[in-house]
């Protein structure tokens, strides 16, 4: 077979036919960064963040939907394209309320922004966003400082009717990957670029409110949203990264056991993500397992073992509970036999649990009558 | 499941069967739907026009419980012309002269007046299977939930191997488990006839393999009571000590009146669980356990993945991991358990015992979990089931099967099908859910979803309330009228006590599994 060469960076690399700049880049690690780029979706070069130089070509090219030819020779951080990449970081961060700490270094200018983006936001906070975003990551790698141009007006108000997702329109890049993540990935359909002539938005429906759309609250958006504009509602403000630990766990709502990532703070869970390349969601979740985790939390939980005194419960010890449990039930094995004692198992607990109580049953009761609900 | 979830986005034609997968299985539903974008071809069988629907390249909207009549007539068609997988059949199946007369019976015009779907489609359909290869198959507990519903399970399977789709990637009979954790509660034995790895307890050899194991003598060999029939001893004093861990037994069964009567008969009933429910109300003894994320353990989803669960927080007041409760009542009765942790039960004990399992421990689970069968350390586990048609019993064999009726059908006293299920935004009877900010604002409260076609026979407005009867209950409901049901059924969920729809349904069992019938029973409508 024909071998096919690209030169990046001056050094020469094989690939396959078919892939894009960007794709034989990460394969041989040379990082080109991306924006609006979102795996498993179709790129669509809009954010301009992965441009680079290609030898006899006029204008940078987005690496992201360009395929590599033979002989392709590209730079992937000449001054040219290192330029670029700061005019369109400035360019985003000047868009909108993206009050984080990179402009916190500016004089007056910046204050006086900032008063007014907590005005908008209605917090005393800093960006929701601000440390797990991706503008604010490259603003830093490209040394560009926000808060220094004029900052538009915002045009539409935050969307905060429903219960799960902040739309925050004030900090939209129009990135476009909350529109992939709707369509391509979870294949939802219930948001699209919307007003493109006059002034674009992402709307859902006919610009309604999520709640009165198509939208099933599966959170993919706000996932694969690289700034503030989509966060949860529960976890805006309750989360910053290095405040919190990831813990990898599994769903413990249905049979498809997808992968999680518990962002814990003060051993409490304050924002739930899908584990990228996790078998096997791929990262993706559904409502229940993205915003169905504070029921531990709940002021109704059990605390204590009860035991019944006529109508109603008492508390009790451990102890006291469980020696009633065991002479009752040592009492009518004397009686009745072991078979007049039954058991069913939890299919929602964990395996190890499940295993003991059908060990209980059968090596220290001496019954078979264990069973769970397998066929609900 | 025999195949895996990643080979969903990947295959070129499913057949989805009594499975509302965008609402039960969301994340599953999204590669299906990626696959269709990528050209797959989509055939739906179910009742109602659920948002799966929307992505099918055919729907074949059936009577409610006729599965086996359409399958069978779909395979009648496959046979007479001879579009089925001669090679797989002759050479990896046994049993083909049974079902081929079985199936017989069932030409498409007799199986369309049992299933309303026409004789012209069921043809189509049986061509359209066998124009690809291989077809993957899912199915829920649509079914499952039937008096039938073991007899629809081997129909299923039927008609994949005559399709020559077994053994396969992108193929197979691939069953979502509703919960979490039903097939690791399966694979640990919490059945009354196996133990741990499926040992069957009437095989002496098994008995004494975990008799030593465990460290002890006289275990019984008799097979144990389901649910159902334990339900009924406590009425009768045949069952005396009743142990109820995590399930709201009292919402989840059918007929709720007949289950409180059940319960209410107990002599002795332990509850052990997370949060008071319907069912504490019953118990004598309350224990409080620790719950998902607060103690270490593992998940087996549907396609046999092992997974870790992780602790992130500490359980409220006294709560204790369950494993740890039942260890304590052991020590009370003299049995000294060594296993201390959610990982020494599973290192040391789960996986020593059940030689599936026996591969998996849980430092090699620290990232993705691994698919049973795994029976060694360095086996990579298995992503999909009979690998090239080898069956674990030698070859695959059909099982031919009857259609028969729903226990109760529509009359002139209850004309129309109740059939039940879940929805997305909550899960069972929400003891979990419902406690969830937001997910109660989205849904908070249940509806009887009619058709367009009986809300205005009935003149019943969208939003209206109503009463939904059966003979065994009654409950008030918001009609929600909705092109997704057909003509003649009422669709209900059971989340909510209050609407919930066991308070009509039937108790009625599949003879053999003892799984109820949740999707049929008759009920009718009244306005108020
Ligand atoms: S939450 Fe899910 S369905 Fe709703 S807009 Fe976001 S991606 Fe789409
Ligand atoms: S909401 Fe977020 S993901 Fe969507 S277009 Fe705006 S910035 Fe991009
Ligand atoms: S996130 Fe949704 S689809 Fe995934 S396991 Fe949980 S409930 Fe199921």
């Amino acid at each position: 077979m024909e071998q096919r060469q690209i030169v990046i960076n001056h050094k020469k690399y094989r690939f396959n036919p078919g892939s894009t700049i960007l794709e034989v880049a990460a394969e041989n690690n040379i990082r080109i960064p991306t924006l609006c780029h979102l795996k498993d979706a179709s790129p669509t070069g809009t954010c301009r963040v992965c441009v680079v130089e290609i030898d006899g070509l006029p204008e940078l090219a987005t690496a992201c939907n360009t395929h590599a030819q033979d002989k392709m020779f590209v730079l992937t951080e000449s001054a040219r394209v290192i330029e670029s990449r700061k005019e369109t970081i400035r360019k985003f961060l000047a868009s909108g309320n993206h009050n984080c700490s990179i402009g916190t270094n500016q004089e007056r200018d910046w204050s006086l922004f900032q008063a007014k983006v907590l005005t908008d936001d209605g917090a005393e906070e800093l960006c929701p966003a601000w440390g797990d975003c991706r503008l604010q990551d490259l603003a830093y790698q490209y040394q560009v400082q926000g808060g220094t141009s004029a900052k538009k007006p915002v045009n539409y108000p935050m969307e905060t009717v429903n219960p799960l997702i902040i739309r925050d329109f004030s900090r939209c890049i129009l990135c476009g990957r909350c529109i992939q993540a709707c369509n391509e990935i979870q294949v939802n359909k219930a948001i699209r670029l919307g007003n493109q002539d006059t002034d674009p938005k992402v709307i859902a429906g006919s610009d309604v409110p999520l709640k009165d759309s198509d939208c099933v609250f599966c959170g993919e958006c706000v996932q694969a949203c690289p700034v503030g504009a989509l966060v949860e509602k529960k976890s805006r403000y309750q989360w910053r990264p290095w405040d919190s630990e990831k813990v990898r766990t599994t769903c413990p709502y249905c049979g498809v056991g997808c992968q999680l990532n518990l962002h814990v703070r003060d051993k409490r869970i304050v924002k739930v993500t899908g584990v990228e390349d996790g078998s096997p969601n791929k990262g993706r979740l559904c409502v229940k397992g993205r915003f169905g985790f504070d029921f531990i939390y709940s002021d109704e939980r059990l605390k204590t073992p009860l035991i019944r005194d006529k109508d109603r419960f008492r508390e009790a010890s451990w102890d006291e509970a469980l020696d009633l449990v065991s002479s009752k039930f040592i009492e009518i094995i004397n009686q009745s036999g072991p078979d007049a004692l039954a058991g069913v198992s939890c299919a929602r607990s964990i395996n190890e649990d499940s295993y003991q109580m059908q060990k209980l049953f059968r090596a220290v009761f001496k019954t078979n009558n264990i069973d769970h609900c397998a066929r609900t | 499941m025999t195949n895996s979830f990643s080979e969903f986005s990947k295959a070129r034609m499913f057949l989805v069967i009594g499975s509302n997968m965008t609402e039960a299985h969301p994340v599953a539903a999204t590669f299906v739907k990626n696959a269709v974008q990528n050209g797959a071809k989509l055939i739906v069988i179910d009742p109602r026009r659920h948002r799966l629907v929307n992505f099918a390249t055919r729907h074949l909207p059936l009577k409610v419980g006729s599965d086996i009549a359409l399958l069978n007539s779909i395979m009648h068609v496959l046979i007479r012309e001879n579009l089925y997988d001669q090679e797989f059949v002759s050479t990896r199946c046994t049993g083909f002269e049974a079902l081929s007369e079985k199936v017989g019976e069932y030409p498409p015009e007799r199986a369309s007046e049992i299933c309303g779907i026409e004789a012209g489609i069921i043809r189509e359909t049986a061509r359209e299977l066998a124009s690809v290869k291989p077809v993957m198959v899912c199915y829920t507990l649509g079914i499952t939930e039937h008096t039938c519903g073991k007899n629809n399970v081997m129909t299923v399977a039927n008609l994949q191997m005559l399709l020559g789709n077994m053994g396969m990637e992108y193929g197979g009979v691939n069953p979502l488990r509703g919960q979490n954790n039903v097939q690791g509660a399966c694979d640990m034995g919490a059945l009354p006839n196996v133990y741990p790895g499926y040992q069957k307890v009437d095989d002496p050899a098994a008995r004494k393999k975990f008799e030593t194991a465990w460290g002890v003598t006289g275990m019984s060999d008799k097979p144990g009571l389901m649910i159902p029939e334990m339900m009924h001893g406590l009425t009768n004093g045949r069952v005396r000590g009743f142990y109820i861990f995590g399930e709201n037994l009292a919402n989840t069964e059918p007929d709720m009146n007949k289950v409180a009567h059940e319960l209410k008969s107990a002599e002795f009933i332990v509850c052990q669980d997370i949060f008071e429910t319907e069912t504490t109300r019953f118990a004598h003894v309350i224990l409080p356990a620790a719950a998902w994320s607060e103690n270490d353990g593992t998940f087996t989803n549907s396609e046999r993945r092992v997974s870790r669960v992780r602790t992130a927080s500490p359980p409220p007041g006294v709560a204790k991991p369950n494993w740890w409760i039942f260890r304590e009542i052991a020590k009370r009765f003299g049995h000294d358990w060594k296993a201390d942790s959610g990982k020494e039960i599973w290192d040391t004990e789960i996986s020593m015992l059940a030689p599936n399992l026996g591969g998996i421990k849980y430092h090699r689970i620290q990232e993705d979990g691994l698919q049973w069968p795994c029976p060694t350390e360095n086996h990579p586990g298995t992503p999909f089931l009979h690998r090239s048609g080898n069956f674990t019993c030698g070859l695959g064999r059909f099982s031919p099967a009857d259609w028969t009726p729903p226990a109760e059908v529509p009359d002139e006293e209850y004309p129309l099908v109740l059939s039940t299920g879940r929805r997305l935004y909550h899960y069972h009877t929400r003891t979990q859910t419902g406690r969830c900010e937001g997910l109660n604002d989205l849904l908070g409260e249940e509806t009887a979803d009619i058709s367009l076609a009986d809300a205005s026979r009935m003149s019943i407005e969208h939003g209206e309330r109503i009463q939904v009867k059966s003979r065994r209950g009654a409950v008030c409901v918001k009609a929600n009228v909705t092109p997704e049901v057909p003509e003649g059924m009422v669709w209900m969920a059971f989340h909510f006590n209050e609407g919930n729809a066991n308070w009509l349904t039937n108790a009625a069992f599949d003879p053999f599994t003892l799984t109820a019938e949740y999707k049929a029973c008759a009920v009718r409508l009244e306005r108020m």
